[in-house]
């Protein structure tokens, strides 16, 4: 599939007097869906809200940094990861069964979906395009160092890359380590810490210097 | 289906390339794509999240891997409204309703929007059969080549690996994607070793693991 989103990237600027074929397409399959009765363009409406302003990366951080800061959750996740994050009020579709992966001293885990998008809503919001394009579903269970040297990221070479296809409706959510020098930082200001790229294993939390 | 989706292990597409502070939608039209396909599946249309996929895969090659993400969903949107007879061909052509069937039972309203994404769902099912293996086991998965809807990517089949997690009984895909039910089969995660799926040139630190169901694999 294609990682790109071309030719409709501005359909915001000519919206009603230059909507590209795709667009048009879709208005009329909304408007013979409301003339129908099997939608609502006010839930279309909310629906859209939802997903951009509400259900992103920002839950997921919120997990993390709990789970750095309170052993007794970093356990429930441990062992019941859909009812740990059912708790902070994380539930839903994409989302129905939870595993945390954690990472650790030598161990770094890192999250595809090589035959669609599978992806953990509830914590994470929508994919990003490249998640869902083909160059990182190919190559994430084949050349892993690969994809995350374009990240940015380069591990010592006997640190073990696990990889985890999420060929179920498992999702997956990956607990980065807490960066060193965050000592006695609470709860909240650790969250600002965890990228969403280091809940997918792309990337690793910040340091403190580099989130100022 | 051996089709387009199943990239696992492909050369040859680029580098991956992210987007900095990338919005959930590029254009409008992708946001109601979305909202479209939650809202009509909430509406009780007659058919499921496998089916949705096998229909998506079902694409020719060329298309799916030119296509973009939501240009994929609008295809498996519009493809099972028309096989189901609720908005036909004939009615996108002309942009209102043609004799397509109308809905009349329940429908998505704004109110409920933010019940319906976040209800709990579960996609395990109570079986009579006990799980043929435990975490610790030795498997290999088999070398099928369904025509239809499979979980099961090129790149993993007949290859050993351990079973590593249980998840219980889970809806079988292969089964309901093809409308022959749930049939809820025991599901695993898999781990095998990097040079077992990729030969001994692999990087020998990786593992790759899979949730795969039981009519996948056999004991090792």
């Amino acid at each position: 599939m294609s990682g790109h989103h071309h030719h409709d990237d501005h359909d915001h600027d000519h919206e009603g007097s230059e909507l590209s074929e795709v667009a048009l397409r879709v208005r009329t399959l909304e408007s013979l869906l409301t003339e129908k009765g099997y939608v609502d363009p006010a839930a279309l409406d909310a629906l859209v809200e939802v997903y951009e302003t509400k259900i992103g990366p920002r839950n997921g951080a919120r997990v993390v940094a709990r789970a750095w800061t309170d052993p007794a959750y970093r356990d429930w996740l441990r062992r019941d990861a859909t009812a740990a994050i059912a708790d902070m009020g994380y539930s839903g579709m994409g989302g129905a069964h939870m595993v945390a992966l954690e990472n650790g001293p030598g161990v770094h885990n890192m999250v595809v979906c090589t035959l669609c998008s599978c992806y953990p809503w509830p914590v994470l919001g929508l994919p990003p395009v490249w998640y869902k394009s083909a160059p990182y579903r190919s190559r994430a269970v084949i050349d892993p160092r690969g994809v995350l040297a374009e990240f940015g990221v380069t591990l010592p070479p006997d640190t073990a890359i696990r990889v985890w296809d999420s060929t179920a409706e498992m999702r997956y959510l990956v607990i980065p380590e807490r960066p060193e020098g965050t000592e006695g930082w609470d709860a909240e200001r650790l969250a600002g810490l965890v990228t969403r790229d280091s809940m997918i294993g792309t990337s690793l939390a910040l340091s403190p210097d580099a989130a100022r | 289906m051996n089709g387009a989706q199943d990239l696992g292990g492909m050369m040859g597409f680029g580098p991956v390339v992210p987007e900095k502070n990338e919005p959930p939608f590029h254009a409008t039209w992708e946001g109601r794509v979305l909202a479209m396909e939650v809202a009509t599946r909430n509406a009780g249309v007659p058919w499921n999240l496998d089916m949705i996929r096998s229909v998506r895969e079902s694409l020719p090659p060329l298309d799916y891997l030119s296509m973009s993400y939501y240009e994929i969903w609008l295809h498996s949107q519009t493809e099972l409204l028309a096989r189901h007879g609720l908005v036909i061909a004939d009615e996108m052509k002309a942009g209102h309703a043609l004799g397509g069937q109308k809905h009349a039972g329940h429908v998505l309203h704004a109110d409920d929007v933010w019940a319906a994404v976040t209800r709990p769902g579960s996609y395990i099912r109570d079986v009579a059969e006990p799980a043929r293996f435990a975490v610790g086991d030795r498997v290999r998965s088999l070398n099928i080549n369904p025509t239809g809807h499979t979980r099961l990517p090129r790149y993993a089949r007949a290859k050993v690996g351990t079973i590593g997690r249980v998840h219980g009984a889970h809806v079988y895909p292969d089964s309901n994607a093809a409308g022959r039910g749930e049939d809820a089969r025991w599901c695993y995660n898999v781990t095998f070793a990097g040079r077992e799926l990729w030969g001994a040139d692999a990087d020998p630190t990786l593992t790759v693991s899979l949730d795969l169901w039981e009519p996948y694999l056999e004991p090792a």
